[in-house]
Order: C-alpha cells, then sequence, then structure tokens
C-alpha cells in the first residue's frame, strides 16, 4: 500500500479540469500505453495571454491523476512564461509530497506543459518529440531529460532517477550509462574512475580474471538480459577476448549485436578490465534456441 | 465501514475452528515437543494428529509430510534439495508463470552452473506438453511446474505431467499453493514426488506450510540442526502453527466440495456481470480450467492501481498485476508470458473468493465497479467515445 497524503487522495478521488478543452490553444500528450501511464494536456488562452482553461486525460495510476488535476490548477491565470516556470517539484510539493517510487508522475506533468507550451508556440503544428540522443530503450528516455532531473531534484543515485523518469527502471542495460551521467553532472572525472578500475584490476590472475568475468555475467548482465526473456553464457576465455552465446530471447534479438557492445562489454570493461572485447560464438549460435515464445 | 474480503489468493482469515485449536498452545501448552517431560512431549501427539490431517486432506500418508515455515520454504527445499541429491545433473525445466518463489530460486541455479528451461504459455495460460516432453532428457535433475497459477487461477494438468516427468525417471515438484483446499487432491493416485503448501492460504495460519516428499524421493535437508520431521527440517516445531494446519486440512477436506460449488457460483456472479457491465473488459486464462474461486479481468485502458484504490474507498480487497503494484515498473509478468498486451495488462484486477464471502457482497461489488470504471474510462485519454 502506497502511502499517499490526504491532498493527493482528494485531487485523486475529485480530480479537477478533467476532459479536452474545445478549440485548444496548446495541447502536449507524452506518455505511453506500454510505459503505464500517460497524460494529454489542452489549454486554451485568453485575450491577454494567459491561461483561461487547461484540462488533462489521464491514463495511470492514483498519483498519475493526482498529479495531473494539481498541474492544471497551478497554471491557470498564468501567463506562458510563468506557466513555464513551474517544475515537477512544485507539483509534488503542492501535494504534500509523493512517494519517492511516484516521482515519475510529477515529471510527466512538467513534461505534458513543456509539450504543451511548445505546441502553441509552434502554430499548434508540433507535437512532442524526444530531444536528444535517447539513453533508456525500454521508456523512451534521452540524456537531456536524465539530465534535467538529476539537475532540478538533486539526484544522485540512480534508483532515483528511475523513480523521477523511469530511465533504468525497464531491463537495467542503461544503468550505467545513468551512473556515468550522474557523476558527469557531479563533476567527477569519468577518467578518475576509470583509472581506478584499472588500478583495481591490474593483477588479476588469469583464474581470477575468469571467476571476476562470470561473476560480473551473474550479476551485472544477466539480471538486466533476464528482464526481457533472454539470457546469457560464457564460452570461453582467451586472453582479453571474452567469448559468449546469447540464449532465449537474446537469440533472435534485432539488438543483440547493441546489447553485445552497450551491455556486455560495457560491464566487463567497468567491473573487469577495460582491455576487455567480446565476440560472440559462433558455433553456439546456429544451434536451436531454448526459451523461444 | 464493512470490509468485503476478495483477496484470499494473497491470503484468508483464519478460520475461527483453527483459532480455537491454536490458543492454549501459547500460553499454557507451550511445552517443546522434543523434551523428556509429559508437559512438552504430550505436544507430539498433537503435531501427529496434525500430519495425519494434512495426509488425509492430500491422500499421501502421515510420514511424507514435513512441517516447514510456508509456500517459499518449501519451495526452496524442494528445488535446491533435489538438486543437492543428483549432482550429476544439470538441468531444471520450469515455467514462465511461476511464482517468485519458484521461479527466483531456479533463475538463481544459473549462476551456479545450471541450465534453466522455462516453458511459455499459450495466450490463455496454458502449456504445451509436447514442449515439456521435448526439453526432457537425461541431464534433467528437477521439473518444477506450479498447480495453479496465482494471478489467473488457471489449473494445469499436473497428473499428466507428472507421469510424464516421472516416466522419464526426473523428480517432478509442483508449488500447490493455490490449489490445496481449493480443488480435490489424490496424491495416492498421483505420480507428484514433491509438493508444496502454504498454510495461510486454507485458513490457516501465516508462517507454517508443508513439503510433501513421496516416499523413496531422495532429498537433501535444506535446514540442518536438530533431528525435528525425522531429520529432514531441523528447527523447533512451529506447535500453534501446525496444530492450527492440522485443522484448517480437516476443515477443508470437510468442505470442498460443498463450499466450492457455492464459491464458484458467486465468482461466476461476479466475474459474468462484471464482464458485461463493464466496457472494455476481458477474461485472463482458461476458462474452464480454472480455480473456482479466482477470477483476472482487465479492463482496458486504465490502470490497476486507480481501480484499487477506488474500490478501497468502499471498502473491497482485490489486487492487480499493474506494474504500479508490483513495486517495478513492468506489469505482471504472468499477462506477460500469456501475450495479454499492454493495452490491458496495466489494467488487471484479479478478485479471490473464499467461503467466507457472501452473495450480498458479489452484489454490492457488482453495484459499485461499473462506476469506477466508467469514471477512470473518462479520465483516459485512450478511450474515444
Amino acid at each position: 500500500m502506497w502511502e499517499y497524503t490526504d491532498e493527493l487522495k482528494d485531487h485523486f478521488f475529485n480530480p479537477r479540469n478533467v476532459g479536452e478543452v474545445e478549440n485548444p490553444d496548446g495541447v502536449g500528450e507524452v506518455g505511453s500505453l506500454a510505459c503505464g501511464d500517460a497524460l494529454k494536456l489542452t489549454f486554451k488562452l485568453d485575450e491577454n495571454g494567459r491561461i483561461k482553461d487547461a484540462q488533462f486525460k489521464t491514463f495511470g495510476c492514483a498519483s498519475a491523476i493526482a498529479t495531473s488535476s494539481v498541474l492544471t490548477e497551478l497554471i491557470k491565470g498564468k501567463t506562458l512564461e510563468e506557466a513555464a516556470k513551474v517544475t515537477n517539484k512544485d507539483i509534488a510539493d503542492y501535494l504534500g509530497g509523493l512517494p519517492e517510487q511516484k516521482m515519475h508522475c510529477s515529471v510527466m506533468g512538467r513534461e505534458a506543459l513543456e509539450a504543451a507550451i511548445e505546441n502553441y508556440r509552434s502554430g499548434g503544428k508540433k507535437k512532442h518529440e524526444l530531444e536528444g540522443r535517447v539513453v533508456c530503450n525500454c521508456f523512451g528516455v534521452t540524456e537531456n531529460e536524465i539530465e534535467r532531473v538529476i539537475k532540478e531534484n538533486n539526484l544522485t543515485t540512480v534508483e532515483e532517477v528511475t523513480n523521477y523518469c523511469k530511465a533504468g527502471g525497464g531491463c537495467g542495460g542503461c544503468q550505467g550509462e545513468i551512473e556515468k551521467i550522474i557523476e558527469k553532472i557531479k563533476g567527477d572525472k569519468i577518467q578518475e574512475l576509470t583509472a581506478a578500475a584499472t588500478r583495481r584490476t591490474g593483477k588479476l590472475t588469469n583464474i581470477q580474471k575468469i571467476h571476476l568475468i562470470q561473476q560480473t555475467i551473474n550479476e551485472q548482465i544477466r539480471p538486466a538480459l533476464r528482464a526481457h526473456g533472454g539470457n546469457i553464457e560464457l564460452i570461453d576465455v582467451e586472453g582479453d577476448k571474452v567469448i559468449v552465446a546469447f540464449r532465449g530471447m537474446c537469440a533472435q534479438c534485432m539488438l543483440a549485436e547493441y546489447t553485445m557492445k552497450d551491455v556486455v562489454e560495457a560491464k566487463l570493461r567497468e567491473f573487469v578490465s577495460e582491455d576487455l572485447f567480446v565476440e560472440e560464438d559462433k558455433e553456439s549460435a546456429s544451434q536451436p534456441h531454448e526459451h523461444r515464445e | 465501514m464493512k470490509t468485503v474480503y476478495f483477496d484470499n489468493n494473497a491470503t484468508t482469515k483464519v478460520a475461527d475452528e483453527v483459532l480455537e485449536e491454536m490458543k492454549p498452545l501459547f500460553c499454557e501448552l507451550y511445552g517443546n515437543p522434543s523434551s523428556m517431560h509429559t508437559f512438552g512431549g504430550q505436544l507430539g501427539r498433537k503435531i501427529r494428529r496434525a500430519r495425519e490431517k494434512a495426509a488425509e486432506l492430500l491422500g499421501c500418508e502421515p510420514v511424507e509430510i514435513i512441517f516447514t515455515s510456508g509456500g517459499t520454504e518449501s519451495d526452496n527445499a524442494a528445488i535446491k534439495g533435489s538438486l543437492a541429491s543428483a549432482p550429476d545433473k544439470h538441468k531444471v525445466i520450469t515455467t514462465r508463470v511461476e511464482h517468485p518463489a519458484v521461479l527466483a530460486a531456479c533463475r538463481d541455479l544459473e549462476n551456479h552452473g545450471y541450465t534453466v528451461i522455462e516453458l511459455s504459455v499459450d495466450r490463455e495460460g496454458r502449456l504445451d506438453l509436447a514442449e515439456l516432453e521435448e526439453k526432457l532428457d537425461d541431464d534433467t535433475a528437477l521439473v518444477t511446474i506450479m498447480y495453479a497459477n496465482n494471478e489467473t487461477g488457471v489449473i494445469f494438468p499436473i497428473d499428466k505431467i507428472a507421469e510424464m516427468v516421472t516416466g522419464r525417471g526426473v523428480v517432478f515438484h509442483t508449488d500447490a499453493v493455490q490449489a490445496v483446499g481449493k480443488i480435490p487432491l489424490n496424491l495416492a493416485k498421483s505420480s507428484i514426488d514433491l509438493l508444496s503448501l502454504s498454510g495461510h492460504k486454507l485458513h490457516g495460519p501465516k508462517g507454517v506450510g508443508i513439503l510433501y516428499v513421496r516416499k523413496g524421493t531422495r532429498l537433501a535437508p535444506f535446514m540442518v540442526g536438530g533431528h525435528q520431521e525425522a531429520g529432514r527440517r531441523a528447527g523447533t516445531e512451529n506447535v500453534p502453527g501446525i496444530v492450527g494446519l492440522g485443522k484448517a486440512c480437516e476443515l477443508a477436506a470437510q468442505n470442498l466440495e460443498e463450499e466450492n460449488d457455492k464459491v464458484k457460483s458467486l465468482r461466476d456472479k461476479l466475474e459474468n456481470t462484471l464482464l458485461k457491465m463493464c466496457p472494455g473488459s476481458r477474461l485472463n486464462g482458461d476458462r474452464e480450467n480454472r480455480l473456482p474461486n479466482t477470477s483476472n479481468i482487465s479492463f482496458e485502458y486504465i490502470e490497476g492501481e486507480a481501480i484499487l484504490l477506488m474500490l478501497d474507498k468502499f471498502g473491497i480487497c482485490a489486487s492487480s498485476g499493474s506494474a504500479c503494484t508490483s513495486g517495478s515498473l513492468e506489469p505482471s509478468h504472468v499477462l506477460r508470458a500469456m501475450g495479454v498486451p499492454f493495452t490491458s495488462a496495466h489494467g488487471s484486477i484479479r478478485f479471490s473468493l473464499s467461503r467466507y464471502n457472501t452473495e450480498a457482497e458479489v452484489d454490492y461489488t457488482i453495484e459499485k465497479m461499473p462506476p469506477i470504471i466508467q469514471k477512470l474510462r473518462e479520465l483516459s485519454p485512450f478511450v474515444t467515445k
């Protein structure tokens, strides 16, 4: 059971401004069915350029509905310049706080608002588009968005980033990258980390190295692939070459090559040694696979 | 406000008769059954009675019953114990829709050199037995497949599966936590080697369960220590729990048939009416082969947690497979394995009834539910009129 404040329950059970404004000046649509929440915000301006009416429609949990309701209340009567200053924190504060794992609902509200303003400024033509490079493929979260929630909310861990914008909460394959973004913003030099990693693993014996590779696969890589019905097996290690085979869904996955470099190799370099590179075992790839759907 | 409890697959009310039997065992008869004195030693008889009642419900011999701390321990003990007894074999077969107690235990085995095969299910949640037969080989140490699914209530043809698996000389375990007490089971006529059950799912107390081990099945003990349970499960017996579970088994055996007719008709009334009255609703799981108490309904384009909270306002307790209620960002692994689309996986609600539910409660829910669905659909950007 979530710990929801009375304010949140009030906005959930009695949501304000439900619906769609007729002939809206701005429309913002964010989220999707797959993600589990989505919000459509519409607003109309008066002759002085203030938001006369704002309405929402939301698919999602109680906090998604309550934050949408609050968003419409917060922006009514404001000029677009004033409204643009509303942050996800303002939305959460209005409700007397949100459970950590629900912070992404307040971020969705702020995103919908931005999308609607952008839509208005482009004369109703522009729809919300992802800006910048996509880091989290599961939930379609970009680097810009991740940087922004980190800065605005002083986030320091990957778990917090997941709570605020969902990134890293699906297969987990991008968690290493999110960590790097956090580090970058903290101002720490990534080089130092890499140096530390090399130092740590500088004196590995072959047996220690193989053991560490297996451990990294078990703890860091397999759980991520598992989330998508896939799997991985360590076949052999020759010097710095690590030979692995994909199993299950991964074996048929179009993104397998991407996964190999961006997940498997990245993790092994992070946890074992910078010099490692990964190859897929060709022989076992032609064998019939388990876990076929 | 009155509570309408439709979440009996999560846990059940302890039957009054069960509590009565347990009461004296806390402050009056609190001895240790292993003691030499009569005060403690007399409790051994109570445990023996409980074991007999459990054996009667399952159709097995009392010596085949090991009391544990619950379903999760029974599952872990069965899986790890049987593998420890077959060190030369390295393959385990299970399904994608198991309870986490089994699924997580199996996935952990992959880190210890085992190959784990997870059988898939079709859209109705059914297994393909031909696929199982094909995967069985000489390297297979264990097959573990649930009796009935906790989320959808779908019942697998376990007797048939057990025969196929044990016929190949492979050990067969079933997590029957949701099945025992809800449908008749007869282990004497089945080839099941290992079976897990949990006390609190059949109106017994929490913290006690059973692992059935067929005579002759090799199983390394999971807990070592004292000589309790004939050395197969160490630790001072949970006497009140065991006695309570024994009573719960006795009641379940008595009430099984009659009450299941009643529970099933209540479930059917609730289910059929909701499916008829709520737009965008669909049933999840094989309608025919299903527990009589469980109904899993998806409501398209709306989200489960929101539905649950609105039901909660009326005192109605149910559960959901939505991402928001699972503590993760992904919806139920069972519904995803069945290929239920995201449009309805996030909006799934499970009602699970028991013999303590009444027709008035069903009517009350039928009255409250459609306006909730209507309200949330009006909020949803995906519903077009």
